[in-house]
C-alpha cells in the first residue's frame, strides 16, 4: 500500500533524503581518498562509478517506462548521443589530430580548455560540467525530433520504433562522411575522464574520480524525483494507469508524453556522458540494443515504477556482474575450484538465470512500486501506533 | 547498368526469403499472443550453433533433422517455461520475459562458444557454386526464394484448411471466446511456436550457409529485421510478412551495393560509405510505415475500447 503522507511527514522525508544523500556523498569522498588503485577493495570504487552511471540510466528509463507507461527501448541511442557530445567537446586540442587519425577534425576547441584558460582550474571543472549538460541537451533535442512522429504509437509499436531509431543513430554516428565530427567507426579517446578529476587545495590533493560521477548521478536523480513528485509526475502516472481516463480529466497527452520522453532522454544523455568519462573511451558499437535491455532488466530487478528500486537494482546488477560473481568466470567460486565449469562467460549465464527467476516468479522486483521512503514511513507509523497503544 | 544491379537484386531476394522464414514466426506469435517474441532471433542463432556442433559429430543426413527437432523443442520449451506462467500478467511483463530469454540464450551461447566465431559447415549441393544469368553464385541463393514460397503456400493451406489452422485463426481473433468454444488454447499456442521455430530452423540453415560463421549475437539483427518485416506487412498476416521480408531483403542488399551502383551510374565519383546504412534503412522503413499506416500493408484495423 502506498501511504498517503501528511505535509509534516513530507517535510521530514525531504530533509531525511537530503541528509542521507549528503552523508553518502561524504562517505564516497572519503572512500575515494582511502582506497588506492592497488588495494583489493578498489573494486568497490569501480562498482560505485559504473553503478552510478547505470543508476541514472535506469532511473531515467523508469521515469518513462515505469511512471509514464511508455515502453521505449531507445535508451542506448540517447546515451550514445550523450557520450559522443561529451567526448567531442572535451578532447584537448593538442590530442585532436591523434584521435582523429583518418579525418580532419571539425570541432577544434574543448570546453575545459576554453573555460580553463579564462578562469583557471575552476574553469576546467566548469567546462566539464558544461559538456555534460550539453550532452543531455543534445540527447533531449534528438528525443524531441524523434518523439514527434513516434509518441503517437502504442505500447509494442512504440518499443520497436524507438529501438529502430537507436539503431539509426548508431549507424549515422559510424558513417564515414561524418568522420570529421564523430571519427567514423573509430573510437573517441583522450577526453576528460574520471581518473584525471582531482581537487588541489594548497598542499593537499583530493582524488575525485568516484565522487564526481556519484555526485552528478545524485543531483540528477534528485531532480527526477522532484519531477515525479510534482503535478507533472502525477499526470504521468495517470497516463500510465489509464490513458483515456487521463485525457478525460484534462491532461494533454501529447504534451505530457513529450515532456516525459525528452526529460528521460536528457538524463540518458547525461548518463552517456558519465559512461564516457568512466570508461575513458566512447565508441558507437558499444551502444547496442543489448545495453538498453540490460538497463531495462535493472529496472525490472528493482521494481518497475520505483525510483529507489531502480537505483538499488542497478547497483546490485553492477556489483554482481563486476565483482561478486567474478569468481564464476575465473575458476574459483565460494571456495569451489572447477576451472572447466567456471570459465569465461559462466557468470553471465548464472546472472541471466537469476534475472529470469525474478522476471517469472518475483514480478514485483525488489521494491515493487514502493519507494524506500514509503518503507521508512510505514515503520515510523507502526512505531508511533505502538507507543500510543502502550500509553 | 543492369549487370551492376543484378547480383545485388538476386542476393536481396535470397536474403528476403531467409528473413521471411523468420518473420512468419514473429507474425504468428504476435497474431495469437500479442507478444513480440524478442527471443525468436536468438532461437535462430542457437539453431545455427547446434548445426555447427551436430555437423562435427555426425553425418549431415542425421544432423539436419536432429537440429530441426532440437530447435523446435527449444521453441516449445521457451513458451512453456517463460511465457505460459505469465498468460494473465500484463503484456509488458511477457515482453520483458522475452527480453530476458533473449539475454539468457545469448549469454549461454557466449559461454559455450567462448565468444569465438564458429565456422558453419558446408552443406553439399546447396553451397555449391552455380552460374545463373551470367553471374556466379551459390546454389542456396537460387533455392531460397522458391523454398520459402513453397513453405509459405504449405503453411497457408494448413491455416485455411485444417482443424488446427481453424483453431489458430479463432484464437487470434478472440482469445477468450475461443476458449469458451472448447478450443485448447495451450495446445494451439504450442503448435504456433512449433511451426514458427521449425521455419526459423530452416531459415538458419539457408542464412548461415552464405555467411562465414555463427557468433552469439548473429541472431539479433536478422531477428529485428524479420520483425520489422512482419510489422511492415501488417503484423498477424502471413503473406504480409513474406512480402515485407522480400522488400526489406532487396532494399538492404541494394543499399549495400549503392556506392558501386551510383559510381557506375555516374552520379558520384568515389565511395561514400552508404553501406553503413544497410541496417538502419530497415528501421527507416519501419518508422515510415508506422507513422503513415500503423497497421502495416495488410494488417487489420483495431481500436482501443474503454
Amino acid at each position: 500500500m502506498k501511504a498517503v503522507r501528511t505535509p509534516e511527514e513530507n517535510r521530514r522525508i525531504s530533509w531525511f533524503c537530503f541528509f542521507a544523500t549528503l552523508a553518502f556523498l561524504g562517505l564516497v569522498l572519503l572512500l575515494d581518498q582511502l582506497i588506492k588503485p592497488t588495494s583489493p577493495m578498489y573494486m568497490l570504487l569501480t562498482v560505485l562509478q559504473k553503478g552510478s552511471v547505470y543508476a541514472l540510466a535506469a532511473v531515467s528509463m523508469n521515469l518513462l517506462n515505469g511512471c509514464t507507461g511508455l515502453f521505449s527501448l531507445g535508451h542506448a541511442g540517447f546515451m550514445l548521443i550523450g557520450a559522443y557530445t561529451y567526448a567531442i567537446f572535451t578532447i584537448p586540442s593538442a590530442s585532436r589530430d591523434t584521435v582523429y587519425q583518418y579525418y580532419d577534425a571539425a570541432v577544434r576547441f574543448s570546453f575545459p580548455e576554453v573555460f580553463g584558460n579564462a578562469m583557471g582550474p575552476a574553469g576546467t571543472a566548469l567546462g566539464v560540467l558544461v559538456a555534460v549538460i550539453l550532452a543531455g541537451l543534445m540527447a533531449a533535442a534528438f528525443a524531441y525530433l524523434i518523439g514527434l512522429p513516434v509518441l503517437r504509437l502504442k505500447s509494442d509499436y512504440l518499443a520497436i520504433a524507438t529501438l529502430g531509431f537507436a539503431e539509426i543513430l548508431r549507424a549515422v554516428c559510424q558513417w564515414q562522411k561524418l568522420g570529421p565530427i564523430t571519427n567514423g567507426s573509430n573510437l573517441l579517446k583522450s577526453f576528460a575522464r574520471v581518473s584525471k578529476f582531482k581537487l588541489v587545495l594548497g598542499s593537499t590533493k583530493l582524488t575525485l574520480s568516484t565522487f564526481v560521477p556519484v555526485l552528478i548521478a545524485a543531483v540528477s536523480i534528485m531532480i527526477i524525483v522532484k519531477l515525479i513528485n510534482s503535478t507533472y509526475g502525477r499526470a504521468f502516472k495517470a497516463i500510465r494507469d489509464d490513458e483515456v481516463a487521463a485525457e478525460a480529466m484534462g491532461i494533454n497527452l501529447a504534451r505530457h508524453k513529450m515532456i516525459s520522453f525528452t526529460v528521460s532522454s536528457f538524463f540518458a544523455g547525461v548518463a552517456g556522458a558519465m559512461m564516457a568519462m568512466v570508461l575513458s573511451i566512447a565508441q558507437a558499437s558499444n551502444f547496442k540494443s543489448a545495453m538498453t535491455y540490460e538497463i531495462l532488466l535493472m529496472v525490472v530487478l528493482g521494481g518497475i515504477g520505483s525510483t529507489s528500486g531502480s537505483v538499488i537494482g542497478s547497483f546490485l546488477f553492477v556489483a554482481a556482474s563486476e565483482w561478486w560473481l567474478r569468481g564464476l568466470d575465473s575458476g574459483t567460486f565460494l571456495g569451489i575450484n572447477a576451472p572447466n565449469i567456471f570459465r569465461n562467460g559462466f557468470r553471465l549465464v548464472v546472472f541471466s538465470v537469476i534475472i529470469m527467476i525474478v522476471v517469472l516468479f518475483f514480478r514485483q522486483g525488489i521494491m515493487g512500486e514502493r519507494e524506500l521512503t514509503d518503507v521508512w514511513l510505514n515503520r515510523r507509523r507502526a512505531r508511533q501506533k505502538k507507543k500510543e497503544a502502550g500509553k | 547498368m543492369d549487370k551492376t544491379i543484378l547480383p545485388y537484386l538476386i542476393s536481396g531476394v535470397s536474403v528476403g526469403g531467409q528473413y521471411a522464414l523468420i518473420a512468419i514466426g514473429y507474425t504468428m506469435v504476435y497474431g495469437i499472443l500479442r507478444l513480440i517474441n524478442f527471443a525468436h532471433g536468438d532461437v535462430f542463432m542457437v539453431a545455427g550453433l547446434m548445426m555447427v556442433y551436430a555437423a562435427a559429430a555426425m553425418p549431415l543426413s542425421l544432423a539436419i533433422p536432429l537440429v530441426i527437432i532440437l530447435t523446435v523443442l527449444l521453441g516449445f520449451t521457451i513458451e512453456r517455461v517463460a511465457y505460459r506462467p505469465l498468460r494473465t500478467a500484463p503484456r509488458m511483463s511477457v515482453m520483458i520475459s522475452a527480453i530476458g530469454v533473449s539475454y539468457l540464450l545469448q549469454n549461454l551461447a557466449l559461454y559455450i562458444t567462448g565468444g569465438l566465431n564458429k565456422n558453419y559447415p558446408q552443406i553439399p549441393w546447396i553451397s555449391d557454386r552455380v552460374t545463373v544469368l551470367g553471374m556466379e553464385t551459390s546454389r542456396v541463393t537460387i533455392i531460397t526464394p522458391f523454398l520459402t514460397v513453397f513453405l509459405v503456400v504449405l503453411l497457408v493451406l494448413l491455416i485455411n484448411h485444417t482443424k488446427i489452422g481453424m483453431a489458430m485463426r479463432a484464437v487470434s481473433l478472440n482469445f477468450e471466446t475461443s476458449q469458451l468454444m472448447g478450443i485448447r488454447i495451450n495446445s494451439v499456442i504450442s503448435a504456433t511456436f512449433i511451426i514458427g521455430t521449425f521455419l526459423a530452423a530452416v531459415g538458419s540453415m539457408l542464412f548461415f550457409t552464405n555467411y562465414p560463421g555463427v557468433v552469439p549475437t548473429s541472431g539479433a539483427m536478422p531477428g529485428l529485421k524479420a520483425f520489422v518485416a512482419a510489422v511492415f506487412g501488417g503484423i498477424g498476416s502471413i503473406p504480409g510478412a513474406v512480402i515485407g521480408a522480400f522488400i526489406i531483403g532487396i532494399a538492404e542488399s541494394l543499399i549495400k551495393g549503392l556506392d558501386t551502383i551510383l559510381i557506375v551510374n555516374g552520379t558520384i565519383t568515389e565511395q561514400i560509405g552508404l553501406a553503413t546504412f544497410s541496417d538502419a534503412f530497415t528501421f527507416v522503413l519501419l518508422i515510415i510505415i508506422l507513422v503513415f499506416k500503423p497497421t502495416g500493408l495488410f494488417g487489420e484495423k483495431t481500436t482501443d475500447k474503454v
